[in-house]
C-alpha cells in the first residue's frame, strides 16, 4: 500500500520535473536541429567557476553566521515593540530587484554614500566605495542575512518550552544554553539554510557585475545569461547549467555531511512559549545586535524608501500601466505563492511518510535545485519546445507562474517541513487511532497546525515572485509587465525617479504581504 | 513541624487575561499533591516556586530566603517536568551529569556519582543510550535521577507521569518517597490521578478555578468526611477517566 | 504644427478604412512601446493611415529582439522587426527570416550612407561619455585622454558580454586603436568604477554620484535638458570621434506576404514616424521630420568623425576582441 502522501510529493516532484526537463528537452532539441558548439570547458570558464564557487562560499558565511547570532537575539526577546514589523522587513529584501538593493546600499556606502564623508575623515583618503568583492559580499549578506535569520529563528522555535526552563533551572551560561539548546536544532536547520543561501548566491548575476568592479567578478550565471543572449548558443547555456547544478549538488552534499538528522522528543510542549530573559548584559547584548541587524538591513531600505519618495508618487499610482503592472505582478504573486506553498506541503508530506534515505533526501532537497537552474534558461527552453506549437504566447503566464512557483518551493519548504513534522510526530498516532485522515485529516488537523508556516510560505512565495524579472524578461510579451518589469523600463528610459517610486511601491506591496500572511497564520488567542 | 519549606506570600500573578493569588505554606519533608482542574493555575505556581515566572506581587520563601529575585539555578529547587526534560542529543549519563556541571567536566568522582545515581533508578546498564531510545517511563526515571544529584531540597514535580502505566507509576512514586525520606525533600507534585496522590502525599492543596483553595491532611481529603468540592472534582475526574475510585485508604 | 498633422491625419483616417484591413505584428523593444516612447504616436499615425490594426509586441532591448525571433524560427508571427542595430544586422540576416525591404532609402540620412537591401535605419545616435559638470571641471577631449586620465576620477561602464552600450564601447576602442585596444583597456581599467550589466544600472549608479562619467549616448544630455531642465550632464566630445549606433528595421520572409509590412517601413521613413523618435526614443532621426528638433539638440556634441566597423565584421570577430577585453580587463 503506497501512502496517499507519498503520491502527493511525486506529483510535486514530477511538476519540477516537467517544467525542468521540458526546459533542457528543448534546448536539446535546438541542439540538435541548429548543431551548437558547446565551447568546451576552457580556461575563461574554469577562472568563473572558481570564483563563483568563491564569492558563494563566502557570501554564505557572511550571511548564515550572522543570521544565526540575529536569529538567537530574536529568539530571546520575544516581545519588543516593532519586532513583527523587523520580521516582516526581513522578508522585503527578497522582492527587491538586485540593482534596487544594490543602489540602497551605496546610498550608505558608496562613494557618495551617506558614509563616505565620515570614511574619508578616518581614512585620510576619498572612500573607494565597496566595489569589489566586499561590495558583492555586503549586497548579499544584504539579501540572505534575513532570510538565515528569519529560518533559524524557526528552527529556534521548535524548541520545547520546558528546556529552557531545564536550562534555566541548570544554570547554563550563554554557551552552554546555546551548545546543549539552541545549537542542535540550529544544526538541524543549518545545511538546508547554508545550501539555500549558497545556491541565491552562485547564481548571483547583477550584484556580482554591478558591485563586482570588473569582470574579474564573474560568475557562471552571466556566462549563462551571455551564452543565451549574444552568442545565442543553447547547448553552451545547457553546459554551464549543468556545471552550476554539479556545484551546487556538491554543496549540499557537503552540507548534508555539516548537519546531524537528530530527531527532537516527538512531544512538544504545548504550553505558553514563555521564559524570562536572561540577564542584564545578556538582553544589552541581544539589543545591540538586534539593532545592528535593524540598521544594516533598514538602513538601505530607508535609502529605498527616501528616493521613492522623492518620485511623483500619487500620479504613478494613478497611472493606468502601474496598476495594471500592480495587478499582474499580484496575480501572478498569487499563484506562484499558493503553488509554492502547496507543493512544498505536498513534498513535506511525502518526505514525512517515506521510510528510505533516499526518497527523504529526495522529497526534503530535490526540488531546491530549480534554484540554480537560471529561469531564463528555462523559459528559452521552453521556447524552443514550444514553438512549432505556435502556443508561445498562450502558454506564457502558466509558465511564468510555475517557474516562480518552483523557485519559491525551496523557501516554503523550509518553513513549512519543520512544522509539518513536528505537528505529525504529535498527531499521527492519534490521528490513526482515530481512523482520522483524508481531507477530514485535513481539515480538522493539519491545516490548523500547518496555517501559519503555510501562510508565511505563501508570502514568502509571493514576495519572490513580486520580485522576479528573470522568465518574464524573456517571454516579455506586453500582457505580462509586471512591477520589476514596469521599473526597469522606467530606469531604462532615464526615469530614474520613477523607478525609485516603483522600487518603494514594490517594497512596500512585500511589507504588506508578510504583515498580512503573520495576521492571518497567527495562532487564535486563547479563551 | 519544622522550620517553613515554602512560603508563598501573596503571590501575585497574571498571565494575558487570567489573574492568581496565591498564599500557601508547604511545610518541610512532607509531599503535597497539588491538584485541580486545568487552568488553575497548578503549573503556574510551580513555575513561580521554580523561577520561570516571577510575581507581580509578595514573596516567595524557601525556608527563610526570600527568593523571589533569584533566577532559577541559584534557588534550592529541581524541577521535573511532564516531557522534555532530556536533552535529545545527549545521552543518559551526559543528560544526569549536567546537574552537577552544565559544562559536562566531570571529576571521577563525578562520574562514580552519576553512575550511582542512575544505578539507583535502574538505568544501570543503559548510560549511554540517548533519549530516543529510551521508553516514556525510562526518561522519566532520568530525570529523577538528575534531580537525586543534584541535591536540592525542594523537588516539584508537574505531571511527570501522566503517560505511565500504573505500575510504572507506582514505580516513580517509590523512587521520589525514598529520595524524599533519604534527603528530607519538601516535594510538591502536580497530580490529575488521585490514586498517586493518596499512595504518597502528606497533604493536599487543591485549587479551583477563580482563585480558591483548599489544603489540608491527606488522610482528610481522601476520608469520607473530605471537601465536597474536592470529592466532586476527583468524583468527575474518575467519571472522565471511566474508573471506579479506589477504595479509600489511610496514609 | 503638430495639431495640423494631427488633422491631417484623423482625415486620412476617415478615408482609410475604406480600402484596406487586416493587422500588422511589429516586434520591437519595449522602451518604443511603452507609454513615453514612440510607440503609441507611431501606432496612431500609421493605424490611420493604413486603416489597419498595428499589434507591437515587446521584449526588454535589440539584443533580446534578435533571440526572440531565433527562438521562433520560421513559426514567428512578427511581420515587421523594429529595434536591431547594426551590431547585430549580420546576425539577423544570416538567421534567414529577413526579407528584402524594397523601400528607396533615399530619403534617409545616416552617417556613412545606407545600402543594406535587408535593413533600414530609423534612427541613430553616438556612444559618449557622459559627465557630471558638478564634479568634473575638465572634461577628457579625447578617448585618449579618457584612457590615460587620473585614475581617481572614475567612470562607470557596461559590460561587451551582456549590453550593447558595453559592446558600443568595445568597439570604439577597437576602432581608435586598432590592435593596441587591449593595452589601452589595461590603462583604461584604473578609471572603471564598475561595470555593470546593463545601461540602466551604469546610468543609474551616475546620477547617484557614485561615478563622475558614464558611457551612454551622446543623446542623453538631451533627455535632462528637456524634460528636467537641466545642464548638469553633458556629453565629452571626444576628437578621434564617436562610435555610431544605428537602429534598424525590417520585415520578415512572412512579413513579405502581408502588403501592410512594406508599407510600414515606408511610413517608417516618413515625418509620420520620424516626428516622434527624437523626444521619445532620444536618438536622431534618420529621415526627414515636419516639426524641427527642440533646440536642445542643436546644443548636443556632434562627432567630428563617425567610428564604425561593418555589421559583417562585427558579427565575425566580436567573440575574440570580447576574449581580448575580457583577458585586458582581468590582469
Amino acid at each position: 500500500m503506497t501512502d496517499r502522501r507519498i503520491w502527493a510529493g511525486w506529483t510535486a516532484l514530477l511538476f519540477a520535473g516537467v517544467l525542468l526537463g521540458g526546459a533542457f528537452a528543448g534546448m536539446l532539441f535546438e541542439v540538435l536541429r541548429s548543431g551548437g558548439s558547446t565551447g568546451g570547458f576552457d580556461f575563461y570558464l574554469a577562472r568563473i567557476t572558481g570564483f563563483t564557487l568563491w564569492q558563494a562560499v563566502l557570501s554564505t558565511l557572511v550571511s548564515v553566521v550572522p543570521g544565526l547570532i540575529v536569529a538567537r537575539a530574536l529568539h530571546r526577546q520575544e516581545s519588543f515593540p516593532g519586532r513583527s514589523l523587523l520580521l516582516g522587513l526581513f522578508a522585503v529584501p527578497l522582492a527587491l530587484p538586485a540593482i534596487v538593493a544594490a543602489l540602497g546600499l551605496l546610498a550608505l556606502l558608496g562613494r557618495e554614500g551617506l558614509l563616505a564623508k565620515p570614511l574619508n575623515a578616518v581614512l585620510g583618503e576619498p572612500w573607494p566605495g565597496i566595489y569589489g568583492l566586499s561590495g558583492i559580499l555586503i549586497a548579499h549578506a544584504f539579501f540572505n542575512m534575513p532570510l538565515a535569520a528569519r529560518l533559524f529563528l524557526g528552527a529556534l522555535e521548535t524548541v520545547p518550552a520546558d528546556q529552557w526552563r531545564l536550562a534555566r533551572q541548570l544554570g547554563f551560561n550563554a554557551r552552554q544554553t546555546f551548545r546543549l539548546v539552541e545549537w542542535p536544532p540550529l544544526r538541524t536547520s543549518l545545511p538546508g539554510v547554508a545550501g539555500l543561501v549558497f545556491m541565491l548566491c552562485v547564481t548571483s548575476f547583477t550584484i556580482v557585475l554591478t558591485l563586482g568592479g570588473g569582470p574579474r567578478a564573474t560568475t557562471l550565471e552571466v556566462a549563462i545569461y551571455q551564452a543565451l543572449r549574444f552568442d545565442f548558443d543553447p547547448a553552451r547555456a545547457a553546459l554551464l547549467t549543468v556545471v552550476q547544478l554539479v556545484l551546487a549538488g556538491a554543496a549540499v552534499a557537503l552540507l548534508g555531511l555539516l548537519g546531524a538528522d537528530t530527531d527532537a522528543e516527538p512531544n512538544l510542549s504545548i504550553s505558553a512559549r514563555r521564559f524570562a530573559n536572561g540577564g542584564r548584559v545578556q538582553t544589552a547584548l541581544d539589543a545591540l545586535v538586534i539593532l545592528l541587524a535593524l540598521i544594516f538591513v533598514g538602513a538601505p531600505m530607508v535609502a529605498v524608501l527616501w528616493s521613492g519618495l522623492q518620485a511623483d508618487l500619487w500620479r504613478l499610482v494613478g497611472e493606468n500601466a502601474v496598476r495594471r503592472a500592480t495587478g499582474v505582478s499580484l496575480a501572478l504573486a498569487a499563484v506562484s505563492g499558493l503553488l509554492a506553498a502547496l507543493l512544498a506541503w505536498s513534498l513535506a508530506a511525502a518526505r514525512h511518510a517515506s521510510r528510505s534515505r533516499f526518497s527523504r533526501a529526495l522529497f526534503g532537497t530535490g526540488a531546491s535545485f530549480s534554484l540554480v537552474v537560471p529561469p531564463i534558461l528555462i523559459g528559452a527552453g521552453w521556447f524552443m519546445a514550444l514553438r512549432e506549437t505556435g502556443q508561445v504566447f498562450t502558454v506564457a503566464p502558466v509558465m511564468v507562474a510555475s517557474v516562480n512557483a518552483l523557485m519559491a518551493v525551496p523557501f516554503a519548504l523550509r518553513v513549512v517541513r519543520p512544522a509539518f513534522d513536528a505537528a505529525a510526530a504529535r498527531h499521527d498516532r492519534l490521528c490513526l487511532s482515530l481512523g482520522l485522515r483524508g481531507v477530514n485529516r485535513l481539515w480538522l488537523v493539519d491545516w490548523p497546525n500547518l496555517r501559519r508556516p503555510l501562510f508565511t510560505a505563501l508570502a514568502f512565495g509571493m514576495a519572490l515572485s513580486l520580485g522576479d524579472l528573470g522568465v518574464i524578461a524573456l517571454f516579455g510579451s506586453d500582457a505580462l509587465k509586471t512591477l520589476p518589469y514596469l521599473l526597469f523600463e522606467r530606469m531604462g528610459s532615464y526615469r530614474t525617479a520613477d523607478a525609485a517610486g516603483l522600487a518603494l511601491l514594490l517594497g512596500l506591496l512585500c511589507l504588506a504581504l508578510m504583515l498580512a500572511a503573520n495576521r492571518l497564520g497567527r495562532d487564535r488567542e486563547p479563551a | 513541624m519544622n522550620a517553613p519549606g515554602i512560603t508563598l506570600d501573596q503571590v501575585g500573578f497574571a498571565y494575558r487575561d487570567t489573574s492568581f493569588l496565591f498564599d500557601h505554606r508547604f511545610p518541610t519533608g512532607k509531599v503535597t499533591a497539588v491538584m485541580g482542574p486545568s487552568g488553575a493555575g497548578k503549573t503556574t505556581l510551580l513555575h513561580l516556586i521554580a523561577g520561570f515566572e516571577r510575581p507581580r506581587s509578595g514573596r516567595v520563601l524557601i525556608g527563610d530566603t526570600d527568593v523571589s529575585a533569584m533566577p532559577p539555578d541559584r534557588r534550592p529547587v529541581s524541577m521535573v517536568f511532564q516531557e522534555n526534560n532530556l536533552f535529545a542529543h545527549l545521552s543518559v549519563a551526559q543528560n544526569v551529569g549536567l546537574g552537577l556541571d552544565p559544562g559536562l567536566r566531570l571529576s571521577t568522582q563525578q562520574r562514580t556519582a552519576v553512575s550511582a545515581a542512575l544505578d539507583r533508578v535502574g538505568l544501570a546498564g543503559k548510560k549511554q543510550r540517548l533519549p530516543r531510545e529510551l521508553s516514556g517511563g525510562e526518561r522519566s526515571r532520568v530525570a529523577l535521577a538528575r534531580a537525586a544529584l543534584r541535591d536540592r531540597p525542594v523537588l516539584l514535580l508537574d505531571e511527570p507521569f501522566a503517560a505511565l502505566g500504573p505500575a510504572l507509576r507506582q514505580d516513580m512514586l517509590t523512587i521520589i518517597d525514598a529520595q524524599r525520606r533519604e534527603r528530607n525533600l519538601t516535594v510538591l507534585f502536580v497530580t490529575h490521578q488521585p490514586e498517586d496522590a493518596e499512595a504518597i502525599a502528606d497533604t493536599v492543596l487543591f485549587l479551583e478555578q477563580k482563585g480558591n483553595s483548599l489544603s489540608g491532611n491527606a488522610g482528610d481529603f481522601f476520608g469520607p468526611l473530605g471537601p465536597p468540592a474536592f470529592k466532586a472534582y476527583i468524583g468527575m475526574a474518575h467519571q472522565k477517566l471511566n474508573r471506579p475510585a479506589p477504595p479509600p485508604k489511610p496514609t | 504644427m503638430k495639431s495640423m498633422i494631427l488633422g491631417g491625419l484623423a482625415v486620412l483616417a476617415l478615408v482609410a478604412p475604406a480600402f484596406a484591413q487586416g493587422s500588422l505584428t511589429v516586434y520591437t523593444y519595449e522602451s518604443f512601446t511603452s507609454e513615453w516612447g514612440p510607440g503609441p504616436q507611431v501606432e496612431k499615425a500609421f493605424e490611420a493611415q493604413c486603416g489597419c490594426d498595428v499589434k507591437f509586441v515587446s521584449v526588454a532591448d535589440g539584443v533580446a529582439l534578435l533571440n526572440r525571433l531565433r527562438l521562433e524560427g520560421a513559426s514567428s508571427p512578427a511581420e515587421v522587426v523594429l529595434g536591431l542595430d547594426t551590431n547585430l544586422t549580420a546576425e539577423a540576416k544570416s538567421t534567414g527570416l529577413f526579407a528584402p525591404h524594397g523601400v528607396s532609402a533615399e530619403g534617409l540620412t545616416v552617417p556613412g550612407g545606407w545600402s543594406d537591401t535587408s535593413f533600414l535605419p530609423f534612427d541613430y545616435g553616438y556612444f559618449a561619455v557622459v559627465y557630471d559638470t558638478q564634479a568634473v571641471q575638465t572634461p577628457p577631449a579625447s578617448l585618449k585622454e579618457l584612457v590615460e586620465g587620473d585614475p581617481n576620477q572614475k567612470i562607470v561602464i557596461q559590460d561587451p558580454r551582456t549590453s550593447t552600450p558595453g559592446l558600443g564601447l568595445l568597439l570604439w576602442v577597437r576602432a581608435v586603436y586598432g590592435d593596441d585596444a587591449p593595452q589601452a583597456w589595461e590603462k583604461l581599467k584604473r578609471r572603471v568604477l564598475t561595470v555593470t550589466p546593463g545601461w540602466s544600472e551604469a546610468y543609474g549608479l551616475f546620477t547617484k554620484g557614485e561615478a563622475p562619467m558614464v558611457l551612454s549616448y551622446t543623446t542623453s544630455p538631451a533627455y535632462h535638458l528637456v524634460s528636467e531642465k537641466t545642464d548638469r550632464y553633458k556629453v565629452a566630445s571626444f576628437s578621434e570621434g564617436h562610435y555610431l549606433q544605428v537602429e534598424v528595421a525590417g520585415q520578415t520572409v512572412k512579413g513579405a506576404q502581408n502588403p501592410l509590412a512594406k508599407q510600414f517601413l515606408q511610413f517608417m521613413t516618413g515625418p509620420g514616424f520620424q516626428d516622434a523618435i527624437p523626444e521619445t526614443n532620444w536618438m536622431f532621426p534618420a529621415g526627414k521630420t515636419d516639426k524641427p528638433l527642440d533646440p536642445a539638440f542643436a546644443t548636443l556634441v556632434k562627432p567630428a568623425k563617425t567610428l564604425s566597423f561593418p555589421p559583417e565584421e562585427v558579427a565575425e570577430k566580436r567573440k575574440a576582441w570580447i576574449d581580448e577585453w575580457l583577458a585586458a580587463m582581468s590582469r
